[in-house]
């Protein structure tokens, strides 16, 4: 088990390295692109070289990607050039939002979706099975920004029962959370869910859940004691690749309702090229990825009782 | 091996070879075991169709100007008929969403086509030869799969710029990895079989084993794979598009109608976004829908 | 033991009580979306208590489905379409689930075939086991269900029970697993015990050790049980009376002596004809397969199913859509044939069309092994082993291989799995290479030689047929596809017009129509699959053939029909056939050299006659006394080995036999690798035993005198 850890921690840093090189050197290769970015358009040669050996940009790439990843790891994220103040003091505001947004996405996806998932796969080929299938699929065909424009058509503007943005303009206000967590969950529970059906079908054909009840249990203990156990290994690997997809629909969903996250503030430091923002940006995203995998491994190894002790 | 041996006189209608139409019409015949996978074959029929024929289809052309923000069921000063509304611009919403529906088309499938071959190749690639190929290719797939796809496809995006291209690059870029590790998966599994041994035992070469004794075992789940990549091939040129990183105007883009629209829509001209999310979402639900019938009959099987 | 209740008991009519069970006139479908599928149809059965029955049949027989039947459990699409069971006198159909599931476990138990997959993978063992007290009697506390199941696992003989309490299944071995299993059935101390093939999945050895169990389990609780299984065998060592199923239907039932000795109905005639029982001889007394196929469950013919096959058919009787009743051979064993011709049919004067042959002359040597050895290399990755600079480990997964084979000779190489006889295949078909010694074959060294380094000539010169006849062709491929690749590949023939008459050769060879080189191997019998398998071995003219347990996967008449074609080719050919199996008997019937192996290493090797009579190597002994006979006539004497296999990571330093040998004499068997003693004519044995020691071990297998007494030995005698 500690070796197990062990190795996934080595292999997650080693992740996080590859991806901090690869952010490097697409955002910070070229120094004179990075001092065109801090200085703007309409600097001068001689200005972006003076610039460049002040900040030592003059430097070798190998040694100027050690000294960023120093940087990295003390928390010194550099300056953001769009806002001209350092990107520590917004970034973890706009991460926090982001945070919450998909922290009350998940609590409410995941139960619901295991919870249907289970209850169609327990009788396969059932009515109760054909409807929940069938909706999972009609859910997970519409994509969040669709999503969000049919939502806002009918809940909005038709029935004016919601705002229309999330931007907490005045404060912080639930109502503007209930369309973006509402848009997030629908195109993201169908997934889990019909993962969960397939595996808790699989196991209730198993030999297992027939010697479960040829030994005269209860159906309710077959479900609960056998079935469920070994039916929500391969879910639960999902749902941590989930947070990665999550990741990706916050960014749209962000953008549909304006909310001021960290998918927004990437999509305007990418258009902006605000070298530092976006590093920061992927790095968290990355992350927050890598992160979820590992978890998902090691729940994995924890739930299966034949990887762990073999 | 089509000429039946006519003196055995033993050759019964089973035992002839079948031709590609054959079996086309066979997997059709066993979709109708399945009317969630028909109603999704219908669907993407029919947006294929509207894809190939969009010129003909179309009432309008997609940049002709009619009548600015005309509400859907109105009709144009010259009696043109807006059957889903005009945008700000007075161009016929319908005319669009055709043209758009052959942009996304095309690009879905040559993204998904693109991806599956690079996917499909570095996976057999993997499970077959196994050892350090597979650890090195596992790796570069579990680095590329660690961003989350969005963020990939701004970085990938912003750095180079927005083009049919570059949407396909990324499409690939991000898609790959994914294809990578099922066709792995069902590589490690089918090498295990005798028929793979007893091509080995005659001297195949690797790829000649990859190619044709393996792969054709692995279509079913791969088909079926597919069909949901399209959807989600789908999904992501209509995000692009709604986050304004799509294919450049004038040529319609559903996820550029939609954001070019939306916040117009607050004051009360809904259908102009309202009906590209209509058709994105109808495509997405007519491929899960027939990836799910496939999958179905696959296992009845 | 039935004559311990019978005297408890006043004498009745029938003299045995109440039966336990009562199955009169079953009839189960299956329905699926084509419609109603008959899978059994009028089945009859009684079961008195303390009684053992056996259903005995070949796959798709509907025998497994009897037995789902009784515990009514046969899934969302079976269902009883006619006749009743009755339990204790209980009509079970009309119970309601809540009775069902208070029988279930507690009065009806049941064994399952593959012990791995009935149990559950994520709990533990213990956990599993007490719920069977718990939920069967109220008022068990869990401390004490617990206390119960670890004392059965006791009464199961499994080692270290608390231990296995504690672990999950996926940690103990498939034996143990097996043995859980009883003890989870026998933890409520049941009425009636269903055995659905409950050895099928393990090794001959292992078997025997459960076979034992389960007979101890009859005579100590007195449990009524049926027992199903394909091996007739298993059905002489375990039970009282048997029941033969085909295709759905029972066709004959008796005690087993009655069924055994005077079988009347043509299709149990047909089956005993396909056992290679020790009396077989492939050339002077032939295994007789049966012709044809099983009929497919939508498409029987009408009156006796198996009409078609039958050498007794007679129209306008055997074919009366009435179908056929029961006959009585015999009032009062019970013994009765659904056959209506039972009477006509003169059994003695029948002998059936069978070619005999005069026995192969061995020709020069066609392979020649000398101490071949082949290690492979594990790395252990774990840090420990980084730190202690013990990164890889060896697997020796054969140590020592010597031994040759004459042309038109069978060797056969036989042992359990895991003794190294597949990697031996491998090595010599170059998809691994040696790690030392030779191996000369053709008059060329090849030991070194990967396959991606040989001539096509080279390669078309050594073929194999796999074991799965499900994977063994490319279900992508018409067949004749995948002929022709393989005659191009080893340049058999060139031109189109060729390789096309090459094909047809080959099938008319293997017997199969021409016009199957057109079909999909899905259409296909597993027979058919592997006789194209066969084939493709042959299309180069190979001097010799590997054939990797080829019949293994298939049903007796099957594997009879698929036996008798590979040596018809071999005669024809006369092709060396190197036979790798675990199947003892099949060995003793098709071979003329036996090499017997055990975690790598040659035991014993010799003439078949040598290797099958004393002096044995213990574990030849072993496995001789393991594997069950169908044969009245025949005694063994019971050897059951103790212990598990031991793991190829973790072999005993000595003989690898040793920590099992029931013959093991000391220190030395553990500490030092055995010589090779020569027995004279080829017959190695490696053993520390002395060879005088050995030769005074009685034979394992006897056959009875008619009279009764055991004395004359089997027809194979020693030289």
């Amino acid at each position: 088990m500690a070796r197990l850890l062990v190795r996934r921690l080595g292999l997650m840093l080693l992740i996080m390295l590859v991806v901090g090189f690869i952010l490097f050197i697409v955002n910070e290769g070229d120094p004179r692109k990075v001092a065109r970015g801090v200085l703007g358009p309409y600097a001068q040669e001689q200005q972006l070289d003076i610039w460049i050996q002040e900040n030592g940009y003059d430097r070798p790439i190998p040694v100027r990607f050690l000294d960023w990843v120093g940087g990295v790891a003390t928390g010194d994220l550099g300056e953001s050039v769009q806002y001209k103040r350092p990107v520590n003091e917004f970034f973890w505001e706009r991460l926090g939002n982001t945070g919450i947004l998909a922290g009350l996405t998940f609590l409410i996806m995941v139960p619901l979706a295991l919870l249907l998932g289970v209850l169609a796969g327990m009788k396969e080929g059932s009515l109760q099975d054909r409807t929940i299938s069938v909706a999972s699929i009609i859910t997970t065909s519409i994509p969040e920004f669709a999503s969000a424009v049919i939502l806002t058509t009918v809940f909005v503007i038709q029935l004016k029962w919601l705002p229309g943005t999330s931007s907490m303009a005045a404060g912080w206000d639930w109502m503007q959370m209930i369309l973006p967590v509402t848009v997030l969950v629908l195109y993201g529970f169908g997934y889990i869910a019909r993962m969960t059906r397939a595996s808790m079908a699989e196991v209730m054909t198993t030999h297992y859940i027939r010697t479960a009840v040829l030994k005269g249990l209860p159906y309710k203990r077959v479900i609960l004691k056998h079935a469920l156990r070994n039916a929500l290994i391969a879910p639960f690997t999902v749902i941590m690749l989930q947070l990665n997809w999550l990741l990706s629909g916050v960014v749209v969903t962000e953008y549909a309702f304006a909310y001021k996250g960290f998918g927004t503030l990437l999509l305007e430091a990418a258009l902006r090229r605000d070298i530092f923002v976006i590093e920061a940006c992927g790095l968290a995203a990355v992350f927050v990825a890598v992160l979820s995998q590992t978890l998902g491994d090691i729940g994995y190894t924890f739930l299966n009782p034949r990887i762990r002790f073999s | 091996m089509s000429q039946a041996n006519a003196t055995d006189g033993t050759v019964s209608a089973s035992d002839r070879p079948k031709g590609l139409f054959e079996r086309t019409i066979g997997s059709i015949v066993l979709l109708k075991e399945s009317p969630v996978g028909l109603v999704g074959a219908v669907l993407v029929t029919i947006f294929f169709i509207v894809a190939i024929f969009a010129p003909l289809l179309a009432p309008h052309h997609y940049e002709t100007f009619i009548m600015p923000m005309a509400a859907p069921l109105s009709t144009g000063p010259n009696g043109e008929f807006l059957l889903l509304g005009a945008d700000l611009r007075g161009r016929d919403i319908f005319s669009r969403l055709i043209y758009g529906t052959q942009r996304v088309v095309f690009y879905a499938s040559l993204a998904t086509f693109c991806a599956y071959i690079v996917g499909i190749l570095m996976g057999l690639a993997a499970g077959y030869f196994r050892g350090w190929v597979d650890e090195v290719l596992s790796f570069l797939a579990n680095v590329i799969l660690s961003f989350p796809v969005m963020v990939l496809f701004v970085l990938i995006i912003t750095s180079i710029g927005a083009s049919g291209a570059t949407i396909v690059f990324a499409v690939v870029f991000a898609s790959a990895p994914g294809i990578m590790r099922i066709v792995r998966g069902l590589t490690l599994d089918i090498a295990t079989r005798d028929y793979i041994a007893a091509a080995q035992t005659r001297g195949e070469s690797p790829w000649y084993i990859m190619l044709v004794e393996l792969l054709p075992n692995a279509r079913g789940p791969l088909i079926v794979d597919a069909c949901l990549r399209m959807g989600y091939t789908t999904i992501t040129i209509g995000a692009l598009g709604f986050l304004g990183l799509g294919l450049p105007p004038p040529f319609p883009d559903w996820g550029g109608m939609i954001n070019e629209t939306r916040t117009l829509a607050m004051g009360g001209f809904w259908w102009m976004p309202f009906f590209p999310a209509l058709a994105v979402s109808l495509l997405v639900l007519g491929f899960n829908l027939l990836a799910d019938g496939l999958r179905e009959v696959s296992l009845r099987d | 033991m039935s004559d311990t209740l019978q005297q408890a008991e006043p004498v009745k009519s029938p003299p045995k009580g109440e039966p336990v069970l009562a199955i009169d006139n079953l009839s189960i479908s299956y329905f699926i979306r084509a419609g109603e599928v008959p899978a059994v149809k009028d089945f009859t059965l009684t079961l008195y208590p303390g009684e053992a029955v056996g259903i005995v049949g070949e796959s798709g027989c509907g025998k497994s489905t009897v037995a789902m039947a009784i515990m009514q459990y046969m899934g969302g699409n079976g269902g009883i379409v006619g006749g009743s069971i009755k339990f204790m006198g209980r009509d079970m159909s009309k119970m309601s689930q809540e009775e069902l599931r208070q029988l279930r476990g507690s009065d009806i138990a049941m064994i399952y075939q593959e012990p791995m997959s009935a149990l559950n993978p994520s709990m533990l063992i213990g956990r599993q086991l007490l719920e069977v007290p718990l939920f069967h009697e109220p008022g068990i506390s869990e401390d004490d269900a617990w206390t119960r199941a670890e004392e059965m696992l006791a009464k199961v003989k499994l080692p270290d029970p608390a231990r296995v309490m504690n672990a999950y299944p996926h940690q103990i071995s498939g034996g143990q697993q097996q043995r859980v299993v009883i003890a989870m059935a026998l933890l409520s101390n049941p009425t009636l015990l269903l055995l659905d093939e409950p050895t099928t999945a393990l090794d001959v050895t292992v078997e025997a050790g459960i076979v034992k169990l389960i007979k101890e389990i009859s005579a100590e609780f007195g449990t009524s049980m049926i027992y199903i299984s394909h091996n007739m065998g298993l059905i002489l060592e375990t039970c009282d009376r048997v029941c033969v199923m085909y295709s759905g239907v029972a066709v004959e039932t008796g005690t087993v002596k009655e069924v055994f000795d005077m079988m009347r109905h043509p299709y149990t005639r047909g089956l005993f004809g396909s056992i290679p029982l020790p009396t077989a001889d492939k050339n002077a007394n032939p295994l007789v397969p049966i012709r044809g196929q099983l009929p497919l469950p939508y498409n029987r013919p009408d009156g006796c199913y198996f009409g078609p096959r039958c050498d007794f058919f007679e129209e306008g009787r055997c074919d009366d859509p009435k179908g056929v009743p029961w006959l009585t051979v015999d009032e009062a064993s019970g013994h009765a044939v659904r056959c209506l011709r039972w009477t006509e049919i003169d059994w003695d004067n029948y002998t059936p069309d069978m070619e005999q042959h005069p026995p192969n002359e061995p020709g020069e040597e066609v392979l020649h092994v000398e101490n071949m050895r082949k290690y492979f290399e594990v790395r252990d990755t774990s840090l420990k082993a980084l730190f202690t600079g013990k990164a890889s480990r060896w697997v020796k997964a054969n140590e020592s291989i010597s031994f040759s084979a004459r042309k038109r000779e069978t060797v056969a190489i036989v042992g359990e799995s895991g003794c190294g006889k597949s990697t031996f295949a491998k090595v010599l078909m170059g998809l691994e290479t040696s790690t030392d010694g030779q191996i000369v074959y053709n008059g060329e060294e090849i030991s070194q030689l990967p396959v991606t380094r040989r001539t096509p000539r080279q390669i078309g010169s050594l073929q194999m047929v796999f074991q799965n006849p499900n994977e063994t062709l490319n279900p992508s491929h018409t067949v004749g596809g995948q002929i022709i690749r393989v005659i191009k590949k080893f340049g058999v023939a060139k031109s189109e017009e060729d390789v096309h008459k090459r094909v047809d050769e080959l099938l008319d060879l293997v017997k199969l129509p021409r016009a199957f080189k057109y079909r999909k191997p899905r259409q296909l019998s597993g027979g058919q699959k592997q006789r194209i398998g066969i084939a493709r071995a042959f299309a180069g003219y190979p001097p010799m053939v590997i054939a990797d347990e080829p019949v293994s996967a298939l049903d007796v008449s099957v594997q009879a029909a698929v036996t008798g074609l590979l040596m018809d080719i071999q005669r024809q050919y006369d092709t060396t056939l190197l036979f790798i199996s675990h199947d003892l008997s099949v060995v003793r019937y098709l071979s003329d050299r036996v090499v017997v192996m055990y975690l790598g290493m040659i035991m014993e090797q010799g003439d078949v006659e040598e290797v099958y009579a004393p002096p044995y190597h213990p574990y030849t002994e072993a496995l001789l006394s393991a594997v069950p006979i169908a044969d009245t006539s025949i005694e063994k004497r019971e050897i059951v080995l103790e212990g598990n296999l031991p793991s190829v990571l973790n072999p005993p330093k000595g003989c690898p036999f040793s920590t099992r040998c029931p013959r093991k004499i000391g220190a030395i068997c553990d500490e030092e690798r055995p010589p090779f003693r020569d027995a004279g004519n080829g017959h190695v044995i490696t053993c520390h035993i002395e060879l005088e020691e050995l030769s005074k071990v009685e034979p394992v297998i006897v056959t009875k005198s008619p009279g009764g007494g055991a004395g004359e030995k089997a027809p194979e005698p020693a030289e």
